[in-house]
């Protein structure tokens, strides 16, 4: 385990910058969000970011192709995937689970070419959680917020900065960087994680029993009843994956572009006969299914959340997938 | 001010078909001059000009609009340009709220008798929008000509 | 408060007055209340809360509510009685259909002042007369009430209660409000640095669309901005002048007609000084046109659907105000 003193983490984000794009988690107009670093930008003191790590590899627009006309000839030219490496850091052990659930998607025959480049340039260095929010719920679900995880993972105490290489990528990473020491980190007090009011859900139900039998859940009718359909929760969501392909008329051509969905949006997979969710039951009954038993179904019981609580902090009305889960093996809303 | 001699605006003129639209016919049977690249864009009545019409216009690559319909008083559906009026009002002060430069918006009354007005008034409004500059505060990237 | 309000709300339902309530249901932490409908005394008894989180505006979701069978009680805070008012005004809500109780307010409290306060890990809150009894992972903290309050309640434009079949403690007064000094702070600026101002706040937009959902002005059935043939996208934030489009034409959609609830920006996700914008609306059509208070009555002519002879051109923004 290498160490370096936190006084002077600015040097040790421009040794990583001089070789390659770095993100860090800032405050930018007053929000906290992951950045490009440079020099003066300093590390946000919030737990975590308002919009998720998964911008950095699924961004919430993305171009795809350019069409011009000029006469009578149509010249197309496809957006280039990314090819300069990037580090990101400061991830947190539920963002970086989250780039798990969104491989198991996009990485999956056929593999989305645009995310894998920026999956196979990036190095993900993760930051271990000590202050905890209430609305944390990620050791329910199997994460470790102390052994985050990703390329690097990093641990701070006291003064210092301890970094644990996980893969080959991160150790090359910590080869590039001079000056680091050798040091052990001491453990770490976990007593706060024993006190989350949120760290005894179980979410294996969900997995295991008929799929039907969620579906026509008498909940929905009554939960979906407050949602005013907005896309908050999705666009915080970390796992949150669907996605549109629009075409913007540029005037001179077409812009093809794709661009974050949310299954909240009345237009949400839109067909040519119409809507097949008329209703916002539907819908929210969609977004949770999803994430709470179809995602699980289809890969291997792995639940399509991560913990973080960002949708419990975001919804306006305070719906949420711990209440809707909740509510779900209850049977009642 | 520092003029800016390569640059031609392109301005929009959205104008009404009872008053100004005429107006702009009797500059030309006249012989006015105004300049080539403003571009005009009938209306049934200056209060069909809805706000997304003025940003989409600039969205597309506008650097000045201006909308001209009937003298107050003289509208051809009675009362269509006093509702304009406090339209344009409202969203021009908005979008100087905003930071949007407010000489790139105007509305002018022009009648169908009007047309040495109508040039003037473009003429003028052209001036104002070329010692401006480009529309850089609402213009949309994407839509810009490489 | 609470406990006058779940009585209210039970025996409407025993007497039959009314067939469901609208109020709140209680979340894991206090402040994170859900708007819930209940059909059953029991169930208000158990379920129901009213603490001073319970901070959003009902009305509009008596839109939907007041075209189902029954009768459905409400309860609403002053400010929602003027959305309240106002939807009525436009004919979006069956006022036979509801029964509105009124709720006295002193303001709601929101969990990102108790953020702003720097407490972190909020577990559970305890109201205890003008104090709140905070408890986070980290420590006990007892602070004012007012502190905690949601910023749009320094600002309150008044305390009536509108339109109401009962109401749950004293009537209130309209309130000397400071509510147009942000953008009065705005105006004085140079337009180089407003430009900067709501560039900065408006690159955050997710373009998530909550501010426009909850908006009790929001009302219609099918936005402009879902219509995909309007060539405008309503769920990506692909260029400034997007971000900029959708906030300049919402707000321009809702003037005259929003009765400043701060609604949109209490559930902007990216904090985004949403209501900034409808002020700037309202305090120039107070200036224009006369006073008016969008929900404040019944009668008014609303000054985006009216005109005088006299107003005043457009050149009084184009040329400056000062003439120049």
């Amino acid at each position: 385990m290498k160490t370096w003193k936190l006084s002077t983490l600015d040097a040790l984000f421009a040794a990583i910058a001089g070789k390659q794009t770095l993100y860090i988690p800032a405050d930018v107009a007053g929000q906290p969000v992951f950045a490009r670093w440079e020099p003066g930008l300093a590390m946000t003191r919030a737990l975590n970011t308002g919009r998720s790590a998964k911008d950095l590899f699924f961004p919430q627009v993305e171009d795809l192709a350019r069409f011009r006309v000029a006469g009578k000839t149509v010249s197309v030219s496809p957006a280039q995937a990314l090819q300069e490496p990037f580090v990101i850091f400061g991830v947190r052990a539920c963002d970086c689970r989250s780039f798990d659930i969104l491989d198991s998607v996009f990485l999956a025959e056929p593999a989305d070419t645009f995310y894998q480049a920026r999956r196979e340039q990036a190095t993900v260095v993760t930051l271990a959680c000590s202050q905890p929010e209430e609305t944390c719920f990620c050791t329910s679900l199997g994460i470790d917020p102390q052994a985050p995880g990703g390329d690097v993972s990093c641990w701070m105490a006291e003064d210092t900065l301890y970094l644990q290489a996980n893969t080959e990528k991160g150790e090359a990473l910590l080869a590039s960087l001079p000056r680091l020491e050798d040091g052990e980190k001491p453990d770490a007090d976990s007593s706060v994680f024993d006190k989350l009011p949120l760290k005894d859900l179980d979410f294996s139900a969900f997995s295991g029993k008929a799929l039907m039998d969620w579906f026509n859940s008498p909940v929905w009718e009554r939960l979906s009843q407050s949602c005013l359909g907005c896309g908050s929760c999705t666009f915080v969501c970390p796992t949150c994956q669907c996605y549109d392909v629009r075409d913007f008329d540029t005037g001179h051509g077409v812009q093809r572009y794709r661009c974050w969905d949310s299954c909240m949006y009345s237009d949400f997979t839109m067909m040519a006969h119409g809507t097949n969710r008329p209703t916002q039951k539907e819908r929210f009954r969609q977004r949770f299914m999803h994430k709470l038993v179809y995602h699980p179904n289809n890969h291997g019981g792995q639940i399509g959340c991560v913990g973080c609580g960002r949708c419990l902090q975001k919804c306006p009305i305070s719906m949420n997938i711990v209440k809707v889960a909740n509510a779900l093996k209850e049977g009642k809303a | 001010m520092q003029v800016n001699e390569t640059f031609t605006p392109t301005i929009v003129a959205f104008c009404c078909n009872w008053c100004s639209y005429a107006g702009a016919d009797l500059s030309g049977t006249n012989r006015l001059q105004y300049p080539a690249n403003v571009k005009i864009i009938r209306i049934p009545c200056s209060c069909r000009l809805n706000p997304m019409f003025i940003l989409r216009a600039f969205q597309r690559g506008a650097d000045g609009v201006i909308l001209c319909g009937c003298h107050p008083g003289d509208c051809h559906y009675t009362t269509g340009n006093y509702y304009a009026r406090r339209r344009m009002t409202l969203l021009f002060s908005l979008l100087d709220f905003m930071g949007i430069e407010r000489e790139r918006t105007r509305v002018e009354w022009v009648s169908a008798a009007e047309g040495a007005k109508f040039a003037a008034t473009m003429n003028d409004f052209t001036q104002t929008i070329t010692r401006l500059g480009p529309n850089r505060r609402l213009e949309d990237l994407r839509c810009k000509v490489e | 408060m609470q406990s006058r309000v779940i009585e209210k709300a039970a025996s409407l339902l025993e007497s039959g007055a009314c067939t469901r309530v609208l109020g709140w249901k209680a979340g894991a932490f206090f402040y994170d209340v859900t708007p819930a409908v209940f059909t059953c005394a029991q169930e208000v008894r158990e379920q129901m809360v009213f603490n001073p989180f319970c901070g959003a505006n009902l009305s509009k979701y008596l839109i939907a509510e007041s075209r189902k069978e029954g009768r459905i009680a409400v309860f609403l805070k002053p400010c929602d009685t003027f959305s309240f008012v106002q939807l009525q005004k436009e004919h979006r809500i069956a006022r036979d259909k509801v029964w509105a109780v009124g709720v006295q307010c002193r303001g709601m409290c929101d969990i990102d002042s108790l953020k702003e306060l720097g407490l972190k890990g909020v577990t559970a809150v305890e109201e205890a007369e003008d104090d709140l009894r905070v408890t986070t992972l980290y420590q006990e903290k007892t602070i004012s009430r007012k502190e905690a309050l949601s910023p749009r309640c320094h600002t309150c434009k008044s305390r009536k209660l509108l339109d109401c079949d009962e109401l749950i403690g004293d009537q209130g007064q309209d309130l000397p409000s400071s509510r147009f000094a942000q953008v009065e702070a705005l105006e004085a600026m140079t337009p180089e640095e407003r430009f900067a101002f709501w560039r900065g706040e408006l690159s955050k937009c997710i373009r998530c669309n909550a501010c426009r959902n909850v908006c009790p002005a929001c009302s219609c059935e099918k936005c402009v901005f879902d219509n995909p043939n309007s060539g405008v996208q309503n769920k990506a934030a692909a260029s400034s002048f997007e971000e900029n489009l959708f906030h300049i034409i919402r707000a321009f959609h809702v003037a005259g007609r929003c009765t400043d609830c701060g609604e949109c920006t209490r559930v902007c996700p990216q904090h985004i000084p949403l209501h900034l914008l409808n002020r700037k609306f309202i305090k120039d059509m107070n200036e224009f046109y006369g006073p008016y208070q969008a929900g404040g009555d019944f009668d008014a002519k609303p000054p985006m659907l009216a005109f005088t002879l006299d107003d005043p051109e457009a050149s009084i923004i184009t040329n400056g105000r000062d003439g120049q």
